[in-house]
């Protein structure tokens, strides 16, 4: 029964991701490279955070929960401000990157564009931080019990493996919102998702009562993908084309010589 | 989900936290091989789990073999279900995952013996050549209400509960979650536990060792795949024998007193083995006590021989060692050496103030031995009975001695045709059963010097026994009345041996490197446990019982010597030299007393 939990939960997690990188990423080699430096660029910044909440709990007293509570809003909060400084931090870097690449490259046209970066640059960032949230669940997973023994919910597994989902596609969202932002120079677009992003990791406090912070976690996870639809240059119009196929641009934009 | 591991886990996740609860308190059973079977419990290699049942009735029973809907079932077991039909059902049904025992006083039968109805039956003295209408307890059953479940062959984990808190753990998992309701099946999520008692040894000890021996040639990291039962005996004696000349020792006619120095019961390493061993060691360290000064001042023409065998649950390893080195020449006496022979058995349970003299009949249809034998039997006559000639050895030493030499000898028992001994290796054969019991209120220093009625009686038994042996020895009658017990050394002996080792006198007896060792001290809380063991490689240089043994003997035997600490650690010529440290001061005291590894 567990090993089918951990699959479960596994493709429940990471399904939708590994399926965009297959489809959309995996065929380019720049876009991958682009994605790994992407994750990278989280795990610096989940390495700073640790850093410094590790030594505030080891100077903090260990006995007193409210000050561990506190701790550990603390580092969230932190944790969260520092994974957008990073993000922010990529962005100048990819524009610096970018500018280079244009220099070596013998075409005249960039070889990617910004806003594929910002997509792949998120998606980096959700699969670095998906494998963090999740992999330590999942192995638990794998023996032959569940949780519930002291009267937790059982729901454990299922729900963390929901959000994981839900985290990994709001990176995404919020890559490409973020950098569509520092483009336009539009500073409200970086501060809504810089608020988003506390809001989604601080409703985390409210488990075990799943039912309030993964509703609130989809919600916004729908508005953000509406944005960055919106974002990324598609509209109500562009959408019904696509779905009835009857789209001549698109169609005839992707149809590559052989 | 519980875990019973034999293992802590010191750094859990907090999310295994809040899946498993680990325990702790757990004795597994374990597997056991000799040269054609193997007996005991084992479990797969990452543990075997099933869905908790605890078995009080017997619906609780068919629930668990034929109509619980989600086997397989891991059974908690009360006391009162754990004899043969239960466990043989349980063995051959293939919904039993494992069994956990609950071990407690209550409910328990007024009998409990896993061991054989005839132990040691193949390797005593009595087979198709010699008394072949005895042998196979043909005529006397030994150990009737034994169940043999010891020597059964178990394909689940079985483990011991001996904490009551672990087990009240157990139970509210149980009824929070597994409980039936109205007769309906319980639903998912149910309480489960998982076991971890992988054996890696197989079929037999011949399998066992060419695997081993595989590994070791082969393989890069030898893994050792069964560790052989070893341990030491223990021996001394009146006169000082020089322990560098093997063979036969000239103008040396020896009279043995032997008993014997383990215990064993269902799982591993649980033995409090009372009745079974303890009276016998009590009852010869006190003979030791009331014989060594009359013998230092009035020696006999013969010298006497003590020794304390180890490892005789599993077909005599000690004696079989000793008669072997022995015929070998391998050893400070050989069998000419030896005049005649005295075990002392199961001594504990006196009903009525009797003791009986077990003799071999066959070996006593030649006439010299059957004169030795009568006479033997008349130094002993005061408070024991002869036996009648048709009735065989009960399992003892003395038969390894018999299958090389037909010696004469006797065998001291309590019991007159099957043993009294109602709970013979098993883990009820504890303090309780020979009947040591103290009044409440005393502290442990009060409970160590308080003679109960089993001390008094023991010590009677030594003060028979040395009077004989030193009648035996050639010793003249009228330094008799000089050879008594003390009660009092009997008492802290029992106390020392069945309720806890770590008491003030023992401690005086250990020398400083022995006692100081922290964790795995040989002084931790509680009675010793008297299981052999797995000897010098696995357990440190020797077992605590017979490190125990030892030092006692050095106490009684030994002479206080005026040499310094580290002369004393140095071993000189003749003989080895313990060091005693008692409250005050550290002494060096010299014995002639001797470890034979087995």
């Amino acid at each position: 029964m567990t090993v089918a939990v951990f699959f479960g939960c596994t493709f429940i997690a990471f399904g939708p991701a590994v399926a965009l990188f297959v489809f959309t990423i995996a065929r380019d080699p720049l876009r991958v490279i682009f994605l790994i430096a992407g994750a990278f660029f989280w795990l610096v910044s989940l390495l700073l955070s640790s850093l410094v909440w590790f030594i505030t709990v080891q100077i903090s007293n260990k006995n007193s929960a409210t000050q561990q509570t506190g701790l550990l809003i603390f580092g969230v909060v932190l944790s969260v401000l520092l994974q957008e400084a990073f993000r922010y931090g990529y962005y100048r870097l990819l524009k610096k990157a970018n500018e280079g690449l244009l220099a070596l490259s013998q075409e005249d046209t960039m070889p990617i564009s910004i806003r594929q970066l910002a997509y792949v640059s998120g998606l980096g960032f959700g699969f670095m931080s998906g494998a963090f949230s999740v992999v330590n669940i999942l192995s638990d997973s794998l023996g032959p019990g569940t949780v519930g023994i002291h009267g937790d919910s059982q729901h454990y597994f299922i729900s963390s493996a929901f959000m994981t989902l839900a985290i990994i596609l709001l990176h995404m969202f919020w890559g490409v919102v973020f950098f569509e932002s520092c483009e336009r120079q539009r500073w409200w677009g970086l501060g809504a998702v810089v608020i988003s992003h506390l809001v989604v990791s601080c409703v985390s406090f409210v488990n075990p009562h799943y039912q309030g912070s993964l509703i609130p976690t989809y919600i916004i996870l729908s508005v953000m993908a509406a944005w960055a639809y919106l974002c990324a240059g598609g509209s109500l119009r562009n959408l019904k084309l696509c779905l009835t196929c009857k789209d001549k641009d698109f169609l005839l934009a992707n149809h590559r010589p052989r | 989900m519980l875990k019973g591991l034999m293992f802590l886990c010191v750094l859990c996740s907090s999310v295994e936290q809040k899946i498993y609860v680990v325990l702790n308190e757990t004795v597994p059973c374990v597997r056991l091989l000799n040269a054609t079977h193997q007996i005991g419990c084992q479990s797969s290699i990452s543990g075997d789990t099933g869905v908790l049942h605890v078995l009080e009735t017997e619906s609780d029973l068919d629930w668990i073999l034929s109509s619980g809907p989600h086997p397989p079932y891991m059974v908690i077991m009360e006391t009162a279900f754990f004899n043969r039909s239960v466990m043989m059902r349980m063995k051959n049904s293939s919904r039993v995952a494992g069994v956990a025992v609950i071990i407690s006083k209550t409910g328990l039968a007024d009998n409990f013996s896993p061991h054989t109805t005839c132990p040691n039956q193949n390797t005593g003295v009595y087979s198709e050549s010699y008394g072949s209408d005895l042998a196979n307890c043909n005529g006397t059953v030994w150990n009737p209400l034994g169940n043999g479940l010891s020597y059964e062959d178990f394909s689940f984990p079985v483990f011991a509960l001996k904490d009551e808190n672990q087990t009240q753990v157990l139970r509210k998992c149980y009824e929070d979650h597994n409980q039936r309701v109205n007769g309906s099946a319980p639903q998912y999520p149910l309480c489960a536990m998982q076991l971890f008692s992988h054996m890696h040894a197989v079929t037999d000890t011949v399998t066992c060792m060419r695997r081993t021996d595989l590994q070791n040639r082969f393989s890069i990291n030898p893994e050792v795949l069964c560790d052989p039962l070893s341990d030491f005996n223990v021996w001394t004696s009146t006169r000082p024998l020089n322990n560098s000349a093997k063979g036969h020792a000239a103008d040396e006619s020896v009279v043995i007193a032997a008993t014997r120095l383990d215990g064993r019961s269902f799982f591993w390493e649980q033995a409090p083995a009372a009745e079974g061993t303890v009276s016998g060691i009590v009852t010869l360290l006190a003979t030791i006590q009331a014989l060594y000064p009359v013998t230092q001042e009035a020696p006999p023409p013969r010298n006497i021989f003590f020794s304390f065998f180890q490892g005789e649950a599993f077909d005599y390893i000690g004696s079989s060692k000793m008669v072997y080195d022995m015929e070998k020449n391998d050893f400070v006496i050989d069998m000419n050496n030896v005049h005649s022979m005295l075990e002392i058995g199961q001594v504990g349970l006196r009903s009525g103030q009797r003791l009986w003299m077990h003799s071999d009949p066959v070996s006593r249809q030649n006439k010299s031995v059957d004169t030795e034998v009568s006479e033997e039997e008349g130094k002993l006559s005061l408070f024991s009975h002869a036996l009648s000639r048709s009735q065989p050895l009960p399992p003892s030493s003395f038969q390894r001695f018999l299958r090389a030499r037909r010696i004469p000898g006797l065998v001291l028992a309590d019991h007159n045709t099957s043993f009294t001994n109602r709970y013979y290796e098993s883990m009820y054969d504890d303090a309780e059963n020979l009947n040591v019991t103290y009044p409440p209120g005393l502290t442990p220093d009060e409970q160590l010097v308080y003679e109960t009625d089993a001390a008094k009686s023991l010590a009677e038994v030594a003060t028979l026994v040395a009077r004989s042996l030193y009648l035996q020895a050639g010793g003249e009658e009228k330094n008799l009345n000089n050879i008594t017990a003390d009660p009092k050394i009997v008492a802290q002996l029992l106390y020392g041996f069945l309720v806890q080792k770590n008491n003030s006198w023992f401690r005086s007896l250990l020398p400083p490197e022995v006692t100081k060792k922290g964790v795995n001290s040989i002084l931790s809380p509680g009675p010793p446990q008297f299981y052999i063991g797995l000897g010098p490689r696995v357990h440190g240089p020797a077992h605590s019982v017979t490190r125990f043994v030892q030092y006692i003997l050095a106490n009684l035997t030994g002479t206080v010597t005026n040499l310094t600490e580290s002369q004393c650690q140095n071993p000189s010529e003749l003989s080895t030299e313990n060091k005693d440290v008692n409250q005050t001061i550290p002494q060096c005291i010299v014995t002639s007393l001797f470890n034979i590894l087995i």
